[in-house]
C-alpha cells in the first residue's frame, strides 16, 4: 500500500457511458493483484474530502486501467479529466480474489462495471471457466471479448434482451444450474449489486462450493481508519459483527455474509 | 571587492516542541480521534513518529457495535458521518493495538467514553498505568451515540461530573474533547479546568443532517451525523479563539485543516496544539505536510520557537 501520484496516460470511452482510465501508476500496478482497488483522488472535484474507489481492471509495471460509469458528483467530476493530468492515488488496497483450487473450474458472475475485476482475475486464471455477465442494456455488457479471447464460456443477459438472454443474470445461472453441465466441482467469484451478489452466494452455499464476492460499499479512508464502509457477517463461532469491506475484503466468502 | 557577510543565516530550525498538559510532542501536529484508526490503518503510508501525537478511536470499557450503515455521506465542504464510536473495548485495546503502538515513539492519546458516569471512570481506571498511554482524551462530545456522548458535553453540570469523577480515576494527562454545540464554550473550558484537567480540544464535528430528495429519507442510518471538514473550520477558529481566552490550560484546535494555513489559525487564535481529521482521508499525509508548513512559516517570520506563535493574534 502506497500513496503515488501519477499521470494520466489515456482516458477514453470504453463502451456506451463506461469510461476506461489508464494511470501510469507503476508501483501501484507492480503490486496489484484482481480484487484489489485504487482510492482515487479526483482532481478539480472543488469541496470534496472523500477519495473514490475503484476495482484494478489491469495492473502491471506499465500502470493500471480502471473501469468507470458516472453515477454520482465524483464520477461525473472525472469525465472532465484529460490525458497528461496528475493525480494521487492510494493502493493496491484490499486483498484481491483467492486462487481457484486446482480441481476446481472458476465460475464467474460480473454485474455491470463489476465484469472490471473479473476480466482481470481471469487474466491470471490458470484455466477458462465460465462467466455470466449481466447487465440492464447491451450497452453494460462489458468485456465479452476479453473472455472469450481467453477460451472462456460467456453466458450473456441483459434485463431489456437487448443482447444475450431476456432476464436478469439469475435467469442464466439457474437454466445452467439444471443442466448436466454445470456437475463438477466449481469455485464461484462474483462482483456486482449487492442483490446480484446474495442471489449467486445462495447458489453457490447450495451446492456446497465456495463464493468470492467482492461488495460494493460507500467507502471514507480505503484502509480500515474510519469504519464507513462496514458489513455484517457471521464469525467462525456464531456470533456476528462488523468487517471493514476496504481492509478486511473487499472480497468475502458468501456464508459469512448478514444481509 | 566584494566584502563578505559577517552575518550567517540562521540556519537552525524553529523549535516545534510543545507540552500538552505533560504530554511532549515533538510537534503541535496530531492526528484526530476517529480519523486515524488505531495507528496501524496508516502505518504503510505515514510515518507514525513523525506525527505530534496520535489520538487514537474511542474506546468505552467494552465492546461497542456502532450504528447501522450508511454511516457516512459527503458533502460540500466536508461529510457528514455517525459511525457511531464501533470499537474493540478498552481490553481490546489494549490486547491488539497498544503492542504494536509501543513499538512507536509517537506519544498515544486514548479517546474514551461511555454511556455512564461509571462507564467512563471504569475505562479511565482500566488504562490508568497501562504502559505506552500518553495520556486520555475524554470525548464528551459524540453527536452519534444516544446515550452519553453530547449528553455529557452540553450541560455544565454533567460536563462538570463526568471531568471530576474520570479526573479522580486516573492520573494520566486528561484532555477532554468539547462539543461545538454550546451557546458558550467559554463555561466548559473553564469547567474543565477548574476540575483539574490538564488540556481541553475542540471542537467535535457537529450536528448535521441530510436527506435524500428523492426517497425523502435520511441518507445515514442514523438519520443525524457530525459534520467535519472545511465548513465547520472557522465555526472552530472562533471557538478555540474564546476558548483559549477563558483557561490557562492548554487548548488542542481541530477542525477543517486541510493544509498549514488552517494550522496556523488555530496557533495564532491561541491554539497550542492542532490535530488534523478529516484530511486525513483526502490525503493521509495531510499532518506531515501542516508540520513542514507551519516550520516554514515561523522560519519566514523569524521566529525561532513556536511560542512565539501561539496566541499572537493582532487585534
Amino acid at each position: 500500500m502506497k500513496v503515488e501520484t501519477c499521470n494520466i496516460s489515456r482516458h477514453e470511452t470504453f463502451q456506451g457511458p463506461y469510461r476506461r482510465l489508464i494511470l501510469d501508476a507503476s508501483g501501484i500496478g507492480c503490486a496489484g493483484v484482481p480484487g484489489q482497488f485504487v482510492h482515487l483522488r479526483i482532481p478539480r472535484l472543488d469541496g470534496a474530502v472523500l477519495r473514490r474507489p475503484f476495482s484494478l481492471y489491469r495492473a502491471g509495471k506499465d500502470g493500471i486501467e480502471v473501469l468507470y460509469k458516472p453515477v454520482g458528483r465524483g464520477t461525473d467530476a472525472m469525465l472532465s479529466m484529460v490525458q497528461g493530468d496528475s493525480l494521487s492515488l492510494i493502493g493496491p488496497l484490499g486483498n484481491g480474489f483467492p486462487v481457484c483450487g486446482k480441481k476446481r473450474t472458476p465460475v464467474l458472475v460480473a454485474g455491470g462495471y463489476g465484469v472490471a475485476p473479473l476480466s482481470f482475475l481471469a487474466l491470471t486464471s490458470a484455466r477458462p471457466g465460465i462467466i455470466f455477465i449481466g447487465g440492464a442494456r447491451a450497452d453494460d455488457v462489458l468485456c465479452v471479448d476479453d473472455f472469450k479471447s481467453r477460451g472462456w464460456d460467456v453466458r450473456v443477459t441483459t434485463e431489456d434482451g437487448s443482447l444475450g438472454a431476456k432476464g436478469r443474470v439469475t435467469v442464466a445461472i439457474d437454466a445452467w444450474l439444471q443442466s448436466p453441465e454445470s456437475r463438477g466441482d466449481r469455485e464461484w467469484y462474483a462482483c456486482g449489486p449487492d442483490g446480484l451478489l446474495k442471489a449467486v452466494g445462495e447458489r453457490a452455499a447450495a451446492n456446497g462450493w465456495n463464493a468470492w464476492l467482492s461488495l460494493d460499499k460507500h467507502m471514507g479512508c480505503g484502509v480500515g481508519a474510519c469504519l464507513a464502509c462496514v458489513q455484517r457477517v457471521r464469525n467462525a463461532d456464531g456470533t456476528e459483527g462488523w468487517v471493514r469491506v476496504c481492509r478486511d475484503g473487499p472480497v468475502f466468502e458468501a456464508r459469512s455474509i448478514v444481509w | 571587492m566584494v566584502k563578505s557577510s559577517s552575518k550567517t543565516p540562521d540556519t537552525t530550525a524553529p523549535s516545534m516542541a510543545v507540552d500538552i498538559g505533560g504530554i511532549r510532542m515533538r510537534n503541535p501536529v496530531m492526528v484526530a480521534s476517529g480519523t486515524f484508526g488505531y495507528g496501524p490503518e496508516y502505518a504503510d503510508l505515514v510515518d507514525l513518529n513523525a506525527l505530534g501525537a496520535l489520538v487514537v478511536k474511542g474506546i468505552r470499557i467494552a465492546p461497542w457495535d456502532g450504528n447501522p450503515t450508511p454511516r457516512m455521506v459527503e458533502v460540500p465542504g466536508g461529510l457528514v458521518n455517525a459511525i457511531g464510536l464501533q470499537g474493540p473495548g478498552v481490553d481490546g485495546f489494549i490486547a491488539d493495538y497498544l503492542p504494536f503502538l509501543r513499538g512507536y515513539e509517537v506519544p498515544v492519546i486514548v479517546n474514551i467514553w461511555g454511556r455512564s458516569l461509571d462507564e467512563y471512570r471504569e475505562v479511565a481506571q482500566r488504562l490508568d498505568g497501562v504502559p505506552g498511554i500518553a495520556g486520555i482524551e475524554l470525548n464528551i462530545s459524540c453527536p452519534n451515540v444516544k446515550e452519553g456522548g453530547l449528553a455529557f458535553g452540553t450541560q455544565p453540570d454533567m460536563a462538570r461530573s463526568v471531568i471530576a469523577a474520570v479526573r479522580r480515576a486516573t492520573r494520566l494527562p486528561l484532555i477532554p474533547k468539547l462539543s461545538p454545540n454550546v451557546s458558550d464554550i467559554r463555561v466548559f473550558a473553564a469547567i474543565a479546568e477548574a476540575e483539574g484537567a490538564d488540556a481541553i480540544s475542540l471542537i467535535n464535528s457537529y450536528p448535521a443532517m441530510v436527506i435524500d430528495v428523492r426517497t425523502r429519507r435520511p441518507v445515514l442510518a442514523n438519520r443525524v451525523g457530525g459534520l467535519s471538514g472545511p465548513a465547520i473550520h472557522p465555526i472552530a477558529v472562533k471557538l478555540v479563539w474564546e476558548a483559549a481566552r477563558a483557561v490557562k490550560i492548554p487548548v488542542v484546535g481541530m477542525g477543517g485543516i486541510t493544509g498549514p494555513q488552517e494550522a496556523l489559525e488555530f496557533l495564532i487564535a491561541g491554539a497550542r496544539a492542532v490535530a488534523v481529521g478529516t484530511a486525513n482521508f483526502t490525503d493521509p499525509t495531510t499532518a506531515l505536510r501542516v508540520r513542514d508548513g507551519i516550520r516554514d512559516y515561523l522560519a519566514e517570520q523569524g521566529m525561532h520557537d513556536i511560542g512565539e506563535l501561539i496566541g499572537s493574534l493582532a487585534t
